[in-house]
């Protein structure tokens, strides 16, 4: 268990790396993931950092990736997804690689640039095709009643005169569609009337040459007299963006324009194409090469980012940084110095130095794919402290057993377990998706959760003997029915004298309760008293839970001080009624007879454990009892119960003042002693970590006596030679220095901390009922479900029965996915969560750690993948 | 009425085993000890929840209220038919 019982040892080690060599030996550890940096430059401003330009000129790098890329999806060229990641690239290759990309940015750039003119020369010729198109219609026309002008006019042709001819100017043009009415109201305008416009739509859509947008359009004509007007008539059309095209008047010149047109239009279309084919040529090539790329990129932003980090020597001959290591990891991150040397042809060898801190190093839990979800759980309320008891460990089986006390049902756990298991089984595919979703994210990843819950809701679904609130009789109920029975028209009450066979159903809940009127009486006393049970037990274990801490940062003291008082008021007062609770299920029966006896404990003298707790509580007698029966369980009960109250009311006081008056006599010591007070707890740990050092040392020399590398080699001398040096950037906690704090302080956290245990201890008791109220809930609820739903589709008689169960099922099935398994799968997950975080882990749980963030690609790139 | 002996053995052995012996025979591996407290317990869980449900159903002080018609049904499930009612449909 190791790793996940408590986080993983830490240590602070120093870097000692030669500026050469830095970026692969960054490059390397980033690539294992081991390795948490510490900024060592954080009062100096992001220019006055040393790789700055080197950090500039990625992102530079990233700016053009992200434009290739852009127009890499406007031209809808799929990129490949890479198999296996690169490696950060060479110092030396960036050059390469920034020149590649600024090429391939021009190239694209240019492309578009001429693709943008080819094409609104394009639009421009083809809107003037169309104006010519359109407008021979309104000149035939215009023509023909020309015509019958001129014929008349034959006899008086005044050919100097062409307005008196009725020759009309006009200018032809394109606008937008949308625009056409308020282009057409404003020549009303300015003309009052005097200016005939003709339009026409162009038929096809068109391309905005700038945007790629389609764009409709259509094609006018305004014919209109005199000069003035058509000044004006200009000035509006430009004002709506109008483009005016040249139309010259006679039939012949137009026909000739056409031709022109269209034949210039077939090549430019020509032209257009092979520029696209081109840029398309252009766009694969680099599509290819893209992911590659762009992860190249930011693994070496990354590698100068957290170069940043790094102190440089005062004679600038190697670079100095701090990181966090587990303790388990050092080796794999001296091989990555050694590879990282080596593979920069560097001949002086990079070191690490292992340095004393009392600073308390971050929370490092190993994980898997199994385990993530659960200690996410924890994390969730907060990160462990350094070398605390993980409670994740236990949550692995409470809480899905908590969580399945209140869902219990095996037709939904059934459910259930089917949605888990295909998450489980298609755990590759489903995890290869790019854009699932929040709540598919949260789902998958808490999918081993889910499975546990659903085994266990399958075991105490058959327990409490629920499938969709029908009950299965496997074993046989163990009531019975005798010869020659009677029954009124009232139904009838079982008496368990007469009718129970005398053991229990061997597994669960007899499945007669079913169909029995009083099966909630009979579920409601089973599920509470079952809810104190689990809770006071959980509790108890929460209390033993800090033994283990308690020992491990050496508090022995705590034991005693807190630990068995705590204990002892938990047990003394809850743990006394689950016993009461056990003696009442095993002494009372609803035994028949008359002998005094039998009577005391037949089912008329079961007492009811609560009183007897309220009574115990207020230390008050019992009350008046029916005939025949007794007081008290048994005689020594009521002695039994004041010893009970004055051991717990006893242990509140040495809670409450074990501790402060401690401290106070030991303080009082130290200062007798040493007269400056050093920690003891610092001094020891001090100790504890020079034994590891020693110890890693010896190994590392080993394994590179093994390797008979010569680097190896010189990197074990100078592991050699570590020395113990207090590190540069000592903090120290302010809440952990013992030194400063005085008697009051200890007094006022242990008085808190006193009361608070104290109430704790009956209102998470009570807080444990949620168990019983949420599964008896949840089994009404279907039970409600059936009888509602379910049940009026079996009722219908018939053929007509046929389609109504067919229709009611779904209605059925509906509200059992959507009600039963998601809403109150829901709502037991977050009261389960509950009393984890509250019940169970405040019991022994600070949780006041921070976690460790290792320097690791794979983290950085999924979360650039996921923004 | 009390427990029988057969029940509560197999049940005590079956989840003693989960819990108290098949941990020892994990397959060594980094996640031994993880799966060791896992099936530990799992084993103190799920006998203690089997554990309540039988004792609690060890001495019913009350027994279970039938409607007549549930009554006549099961009696005829179970062979013993109740003959001397005419106004059963």
């Amino acid at each position: 268990m190791g790793s996940f019982f408590r986080s993983e040892q830490m240590s602070l080690a120093q870097l000692f790396i030669q500026p050469e060599a830095a970026y692969f030996v960054i490059s390397e550890l980033g690539e294992t993931g081991t390795v948490q940096f510490r900024d060592l430059n954080e009062e100096l401003n992001a220019f006055q950092k040393k790789f700055v330009n080197e950090v500039r000129r990625c992102d530079e790098m990233e700016r053009k990736l992200r434009y290739i890329e852009r127009e890499v999806n406007k031209d809808k060229v799929n990129i490949p997804d890479v198999r296996e990641l690169p490696r950060a690239p060479n110092p030396r290759e960036i050059i390469d690689l920034e020149a590649h990309l600024e090429k391939t940015e021009a190239d694209i750039k240019e492309f578009s640039e001429s693709a943008v003119n080819l094409k609104s020369n394009f639009l421009e010729l083809t809107e003037l095709k169309h104006v010519l198109e359109k407008t021979q219609l309104f000149f035939n026309e215009q023509d023909e009643a020309a015509n019958g002008l001129d014929n008349k006019a034959l006899i008086t042709e005044d050919s100097n005169n062409p307005i008196r001819g009725g020759r009309l100017g006009f200018v032809a043009g394109v606008i937008k569609r949308e625009r056409v009415p308020a282009f057409e109201r404003m020549l009303w305008r300015i003309s009052r009337g005097n200016i005939f416009l003709r339009q026409a739509d162009v038929g096809v859509t068109l391309e905005d040459p700038l945007t790629g947008d389609e764009m409709n359009k259509t094609v006018f004509v305004a014919f209109f007299q005199g000069e003035q007007l058509k000044s004006r008539i200009k000035k509006v059309c430009s004002g709506f963006h109008a483009s005016m095209y040249p139309c010259p008047s006679s039939i012949q010149e137009r026909d000739e324009m056409l031709q022109g047109i269209k034949l210039r239009l077939k090549d430019l279309e020509m032209v257009l194409n092979q520029t696209q084919d081109h840029r398309q040529r252009v766009l694969v090539s680099v599509a290819k090469e893209l992911q590659n790329w762009s992860i190249m990129v930011s693994k070496m932003k990354a590698i100068y980012h957290t170069l940043n980090f790094f102190n440089v020597d005062v004679t600038k001959k190697c670079l100095i940084g701090e990181c966090w290591v587990p303790l388990k990891d050092i080796h794999i991150v001296q091989k990555a110095l050694v590879d990282g040397s080596s593979s920069s042809g560097s001949s002086i060898p990079s070191f690490m130095n292992i340095i004393a801190t009392q600073e308390s190093p971050p929370t490092f839990n190993r994980t898997n794919k199994f385990t993530r979800g659960f200690q996410n759980l924890i994390d969730a309320y907060g990160v462990a402290s350094y070398r605390e008891v993980n409670p994740a460990l236990y949550t692995i089986i409470t809480f899905p057993f908590l969580f399945a006390v209140m869902f219990g049902d095996v037709g939904h756990g059934l459910v259930m377990l089917g949605c888990a298991m295909y998450m489980i089984l298609c755990e590759k595919k489903i995890a290869s998706y790019k854009h699932k979703g929040e709540i598919v994210n949260i789902f998958f990843a808490g999918r081993y959760i889910i499975l546990l819950m659903s085994l266990f809701s399958l075991y105490t679904g058959f327990i409490y003997n629920d499938i969709f609130s029908k009950s299965m009789n496997v074993f046989g109920s163990q009531w019975q029915l005798n010869k020659s029975e009677t029954v009124g028209e009232g139904g009838k009450t079982l008496d368990p004298f007469y009718y129970y066979k005398g053991t229990p159903y061997i597994m669960g809940v007899d499945p007669m309760w079913q169909f029995a009127q009083n099966k909630i009486v009979f579920l409601n006393s089973f599920k509470m008293k079952l809810s104190i049970v689990i809770g006071v037990i959980h509790m108890i274990f929460g209390v033993f839970m800090t033994i283990p801490n308690y020992i491990h940062f050496k508090k022995y003291s705590d034991i005693l001080l807190q630990f068995i008082p705590q204990m002892v008021l938990l047990c003394s007062i809850f743990f006394w009624m689950v016993v009461m609770i056990f003696i009442k299920w095993f002494k009372y029966s609803s035994i028949h007879g008359d002998t005094p006896d039998v009577i005391a404990v037949g089912s008329s003298c079961a007492p009811s454990v609560l009183i007897y707790f309220i009574n115990m509580m207020l230390l008050k007698e019992q009350g008046p009892v029916e005939y025949g029966c007794q007081k008290y369980m048994f005689d020594f009960q009521p002695v039994l119960e004041k010893i009970l109250i004055v051991v717990a009311v006893i242990s509140i006081p040495v809670m409450l003042f074990g501790k402060p008056l401690l401290f106070k006599m030991t303080h009082k010591n130290n200062v007798q002693k040493n007269g400056a007070i050093p920690s003891n707890g610092d001094v020891h740990q001090r100790q504890v970590q020079s034994l590891e050092l020693t110890k890693i040392t010896e190994q590392t020399m080993e394994n590179s006596e093994t390797n008979g590398n010569g680097v190896d080699k010189d990197v074990a001398n100078q592991e050699g030679e570590v020395v113990f040096r207090p590190s540069s950037h000592v903090k120290k906690e302010t809440g952990d220095d013992h030194e400063e704090e005085a008697f009051g302080d200890v007094m006022i956290h242990q008085a808190i901390h006193t009361i608070e245990y104290t109430l704790s201890t009956v209102s998470h008791t009570a807080s444990y009922l949620r168990l019983w109220a949420l599964s008896l809930a949840h089994a009404q609820l279907s039970d409600v479900l059936w009888t509602m739903v379910f049940n009026k589709g079996l009722t219908v008689n018939g053929y007509v029965g046929v389609v109504a169960i067919y229709l009611i099922f779904a209605v059925w099935a509906f509200f059992s996915l959507a009600i039963l398994v998601l809403m109150e799968g829901l709502s037991a997950f977050l009261h389960t969560l509950r009393l984890h975080w509250v019940e169970f882990m405040s019991k022994f749980y600070a949780g006041l750690g921070r976690a460790f963030q290792p320097f690791s690609f794979k983290i950085i790139l999924e979360e650039e993948e996921q923004e | 009425m009390g427990a029988a002996a057969i029940p509560f053995i197999i049940f005590t052995v079956f989840w003693g085993a989960v819990g108290g012996v098949a941990p020892f025979f994990v397959p060594k591996g980094p996640n031994r000890g993880i799966i060791q407290v896992l099936l530990a317990l799992t084993g103190v869980c799920c006998w203690l929840f089997w554990l309540c449900c039988y004792v609690a159903q060890m001495n019913p002080l009350i027994g279970p209220q039938l409607e007549r018609d549930t009554f006549l049904i099961l009696a005829k499930q179970w062979g013993k038919p109740i003959q001397n009612l005419t106004d059963i449909p």
